[in-house]
């Protein structure tokens, strides 16, 4: 195909026109289609928006009341949940896996400790995964192993888990372990000593990330979480989307705390002191 | 063409050293194993079926796990419902393996004459078994 120079430049100089304008050199051609079209998207994106607003019918919670707490029944709480999810307890801490675990009011809160509190400083707390509203572990996630489920849970899907630990150093509040060995291994080491499996649940393998779950599995049979169970005058479980549950209750009538606020991921673990 | 007593020597062994195994093993293929599936709960039911017909069980269950897996845990809906209506929980271990607790018998025993290596055990467990 021969072409003049005259028809190259008119060829090139539409598509250009095209190219850069995009939509809008259709405009041209059309007049009103393309307006039409824009405030139809913006109509559904403002729908979008009133939808959101009515915020989710589930939105899980837990309550600590930190004043019950004693070191006993936080170990005793951590053993239930470490039974309910084969959770090994590797001897070396560098390996260690831990879904629950007691720590100190200082450690605990290190953006608002106040070393005057002396009520606080000697209670033990209970920390875990705080299922943020705005969880920063889901945002880097490469593979959407880890997820919000819309009743708030932030799920981890060992399936698709490749262990890059992205989540580990987005977490702000160390709920994530990585199973840097074999978990089995060390499970048979204390089956060999007496240890109970529990066989309603799987393990995890090497080089997957773990944590708190909220015992979804239990919740979905109408169960409430393990550590609950195991020290129902410590923790309490309970829908925060409802007004009239029982944690909005206890959060009108106590006073509560949540870890590192200032971050913006909304935790759902409170500490009621 | 050069060397050529070197070059039909060397081809021969390569073909024999190649075709070896093909020749020894020749006429010796492993019979098609037929998995038992008694077991105690199996033989207890009235109607002995599983979640879907046999055939679809059979030539279905990976995609059919995987979606179930994916339904459980990513969706968070744990029940299945049939083809018939019938409403399933959805687990591996808990419902799967209640009424097949044979595990070597029902799912090793295939997997190893297909030499495929499913990854479901390296985290689920056998509930029925004693061991990890």
């Amino acid at each position: 195909m021969s072409m003049d120079r005259r028809k190259f430049l008119k060829i090139a100089g539409l598509s250009t026109l095209i190219g850069l304008s995009g939509k809008g050199a259709f405009e041209l051609l059309k007049p009103g289609t393309v307006e039409a079209e824009m405030s139809h998207e913006a109509e559904g994106h403002g729908h979008e928006h009133h939808e959101e607003s009515a915020g989710p019918k589930v939105r899980w919670a837990m309550l600590i009341d930190v004043k019950a707490l004693t070191k006993e029944k936080a170990e005793k709480i951590r053993e239930t949940c470490h039974f309910l999810h084969n959770v090994p307890n590797w001897p070396d801490k560098k390996n260690e896996i831990k879904w629950i675990w007691e720590d100190e009011y200082e450690h605990a809160f290190t953006d608002s400790y106040n070393e005057y509190d002396e009520v606080l400083k000697g209670l033990p707390f209970l920390l875990m995964c705080n299922h943020c509203d705005n969880p920063p572990c889901v945002r880097v996630c490469p593979v959407q192993a880890t997820f919000k489920r819309p009743d708030g849970i932030v799920a981890q899907d060992y399936h698709r888990c490749i262990g890059c630990r992205f989540c580990m150093a987005a977490c702000p509040y160390g709920s994530r372990s990585f199973n840097w060995l074999d978990p089995r291994v060390q499970l048979k080491k204390e089956m060999a000593k007496g240890r109970e499996l529990n066989k309603s649940f799987p393990t995890r393998m090497r080089g997957v990330v773990e944590k708190c779950n909220f015992c979804v599995e239990r919740l979905a049979e109408g169960k409430k979480p393990g550590c609950v169970e195991a020290a129902p005058d410590v923790m309490f479980f309970g829908n925060l989307a409802d007004a009239n549950s029982e944690v909005r209750k206890i959060l009108r009538e106590r006073i509560s705390l949540r870890r590192k606020l200032e971050l913006g991921t909304r935790p759902s673990v409170f500490y009621l002191i | 063409m050069y060397d050529r007593g070197k070059v039909i020597a060397g081809l021969v062994i390569f073909a024999i050293i190649f075709l070896f195994p093909f020749i020894y093993n020749h006429g010796s293929a492993s019979p098609q194993p037929k998995p038992s599936l008694d077991t105690p709960a199996i033989k207890a039911l009235s109607q002995k079926k599983c979640v879907e017909d046999k055939q679809f069980m059979i030539t279905t269950h990976m995609q059919f796990l995987n979606d179930w897996r994916d339904q459980a845990l990513r969706d968070g809906n744990r029940w299945y419902v049939n083809k018939e209506g019938k409403k399933v929980w959805i687990s591996l271990q808990n419902t799967c393996l209640k009424c097949h607790s044979n595990k070597k018998e029902f799912c090793d025993k295939c997997h190893n004459y297909a030499a495929v290596d499913p990854y479901c055990w390296d985290c689920h467990i056998d509930p029925n078994g004693s061991k990890l």
